[in-house]
């Protein structure tokens, strides 16, 4: 079985601070980590490979830094990485990222039965990417997936979708959003680090990529969306405020539940 | 559309854009600056540049011809033979921005024996409901679903699709804006027209204290996905005069890689979504002792407890209880954060709460700006006083 997981790098801290003077964004980026729902996605993918010895192919697109998480991603199991990385796919959003990534995975030619996204990402948290690769492979695709089992043409697969737990059996090849609650990720060991440090990363420019539309659905060029602009959020809301002693406040915060009706006295007291 | 270009010639080497660029988007590679995937054409480079010689440059790009899409259409979800009310969230908001560019309101159903639920979209501002009703759509399967409903969007036409962000709209929405070839952006919180009908779609960015308005100009349909309890319905209409329109479906749309096994309607987890009163816990009371005292609060208060991100990250609770864009959306009618400093995506998730009450040492935390009640002080010192003052009264709720 071959198996084909998308990670990504994002920053290791979700504070990002703009200037409320000048409006632009204040440095932001300067420490990366994996993704941590693609941590889980690779986990499905290596407890595939501890059963049934599949080939983990690790993939991500970003600039050359992003090889890290693949290194990690190395050292935890898989078995290759690609980095899909050219300066023309700057810019991308959700669709042209899509493009680039099923583009790149055709290229790979990697005769895949699963490919496996995280459930979304804590950078842009839009949970988009997966489904929208799925789209343009046409593979049918299940999100939010926790309880995964291979057999011969299919895999058996459990979701919770709106409070509903669905067992389900999806043809292979398929693609795959793995749910945060799958399983907790194996750590790095340190022996495989030893061993994949020196593993060559490939690296797939727009160059590799094979199919004639590339260019027209890749980077800025190809995203539908665009940032018209970006600001600090306003909040109107009128506030009381409570500071001072702890027995004010508290004997405040007992006033204003009574005074919003959100608790009474009980009348048999 | 507009693209950074780094003039080599001119450029020094100086690195100042290498510190200045906020997403570690520029490189030095080969002895050149050259920009990566990350770049968000934010232009911050090329107004710190002391050389000049970066650029926003502008294509020439294909731009969809805007006339020829009309309309605000709801995709409305059924969950287990009724409508998700977020569809009359999303009819809601539909009819306000399709009044300012006169234009109809759609809603789009699918699943099994939809009347019902048809004559209810038209009570709550749709003009026309289409409807996709047969026994292979009873469930959301990703492949057939976004195979049908995306070819009848590209007969309809309508000028901005609105899909609920709910656990299906999130794994339906992308799959439909790629079919279409689409802009789609996720977890808006905030939608306005323009007289072109080019939707503003608001929503927090790059992950953190960000607001970002992004638009879809080039492409038709545009298409947002809003979490629940984001926007209100209208009240219902008393006899509607809109349409029902039964459209066909074709055997060979039937044909699906998902085989459904097996169904259980089952609350997984007592949901925070519903909760009437939450209290949350944040990162100043994530200790044994901090967690014990909240939800001897919640006890009190018959509150649900519930949780920020990093808590969750760190496995102190699951994520099904975190709220957040990464978590749940939550509109209760009291919602007390304890320790809590309020990072943007955990804003947008608690923000419409009817009753905020902020409990946190730092008077110039962000929560402080949205709470109802901004106290500042030690938690530590306020919940033992606040629970056993509670406790005393003889309070209930």
């Amino acid at each position: 079985m071959k198996i084909i997981v998308c990670i990504k790098q994002v920053p290791a801290t979700q504070n990002v601070q703009i200037d409320p003077k000048t409006g632009s964004l204040m440095r932001w980026a300067a420490t990366t980590k994996m993704n941590p729902f693609d941590l889980v996605a690779l986990e499905a993918a290596l407890q595939l490979k501890d059963k049934t010895n599949a080939e983990v192919t690790v993939i991500t697109m970003g600039p050359n830094a992003a090889k890290a998480v693949l290194t990690e991603a190395l050292s935890m199991g898989a078995d290759k990485g690609f980095l899909i990385s050219d300066r023309a796919f700057a810019g991308a959003d959700v669709l042209a990222t899509s493009h680039t990534l099923s583009y790149a995975i055709e290229t790979l030619k990697i005769d895949y039965d699963l490919l496996l996204c995280g459930q979304q990402t804590t950078d842009g948290d839009t949970a988009q990417v997966g489904p929208s690769i799925a789209a343009l492979l046409n593979l049918p695709h299940i999100s939010y997936v926790r309880k995964l089992t291979s057999n011969p043409n299919t895999f058996t697969v459990e979701c919770i979708i709106n409070d509903d737990r669905i067992i389900a059996e999806i043809k292979k090849p398929c693609l795959l959003t793995i749910d945060k609650d799958f399983a907790q990720a194996r750590y790095p060991s340190y022996w495989k680090l030893n061993e994949t440090m020196n593993t060559p990363i490939q690296i797939i420019s727009l160059a590799d990529l094979k199919n004639p539309d590339t260019i027209n659905h890749i980077g800025q060029a190809g995203s539908p969306t665009s940032v018209l602009k970006i600001y600090p959020p306003v909040h109107e809301v009128i506030s009381k405020k409570l500071s001072g002693k702890s027995k004010d406040i508290v004997s405040e915060l007992v006033d204003y539940l009574k005074d919003e009706h959100l608790i009474e006295r009980s009348h048999h007291e | 559309m507009s693209r950074i270009v780094v003039h080599h010639e001119a450029c020094t080497l100086c690195e100042v854009c290498l510190k200045a660029c906020p997403f570690n988007a520029m490189e030095l590679l080969n002895g050149k600056i050259e920009i990566n995937s990350n770049c968000k054409v934010c232009s911050i480079c090329v107004k710190q540049c002391p050389e000049k010689c970066i650029s926003k440059e502008e294509d020439e790009l294909f731009q969809v011809d805007r006339s020829l899409y009309k309309g605000i259409m709801v995709i409305g979800e059924m969950r287990q033979d009724e409508l998700h009310p977020v569809t009359f969230e999303l009819l809601g908001k539909a009819k306000e921005l399709a009044t300012k560019v006169k234009a109809p309101v759609y809603c789009l159903i699918t699943g099994e024996h939809l009347l019902d639920a048809a004559q209810l979209c038209l009570s709550y501002g749709a003009d026309v409901v289409y409807v996709l009703d047969h026994r292979e759509l009873k469930f959301y399967r990703s492949d057939i679903y976004a195979k049908i409903i995306s070819d009848r969007i590209n007969q309809i036409k309508p000028s901005v699709v609105l899909v609920g962000a709910t656990p299906s709209g999130r794994s339906l929405a992308p799959r439909l804006a790629a079919l279409l070839k689409t802009g789609l952006t996720a977890d808006c919180t905030q939608l306005d027209i323009l007289d072109n009908t080019d939707l503003i779609q608001r929503r927090p960015a790059f992950g953190g204290n960000i607001m970002a308005d992004i638009m879809t100009t080039r492409h038709r349909p545009q298409m947002a996905s809003v979490r629940y309890k984001v926007f209100n319905p209208i009240e219902e209409i008393k006899n509607p005069v809109g349409m029902i329109k039964r459209l066909s479906i074709q055997a060979d749309e039937l044909l699906s890689g998902i085989n459904l096994l097996e169904i259980h309607h089952e609350a997984v987890s007592e949901s925070i979504t519903e909760a009437k009163r939450i209290i949350v816990a944040g990162v100043g009371v994530s200790d044994p002792e901090g967690l014990k005292l909240v939800h001897q609060l919640a006890d009190q208060l018959q509150a649900s407890v519930a949780y920020t991100r990093p808590l969750v990250e760190r496995g102190l609770a699951s994520y099904t209880h975190q709220i957040g864009l990464s978590g749940r959306t939550v509109q209760p009618e009291l919602l007390i954060t304890c320790g809590v400093s309020g990072a943007v995506q955990f804003i947008s998730g608690m923000e419409h709460s009817e009753h905020i009450i902020a409990i946190n040492k730092d008077p110039k935390a962000d929560i402080m700006n949205v709470a109802h009640v901004a106290v500042v002080g030690d938690v530590y010192e306020i919940l033992p006083q606040w629970i056993e003052a509670l406790k005393k009264g003889s309070f209930h709720v």
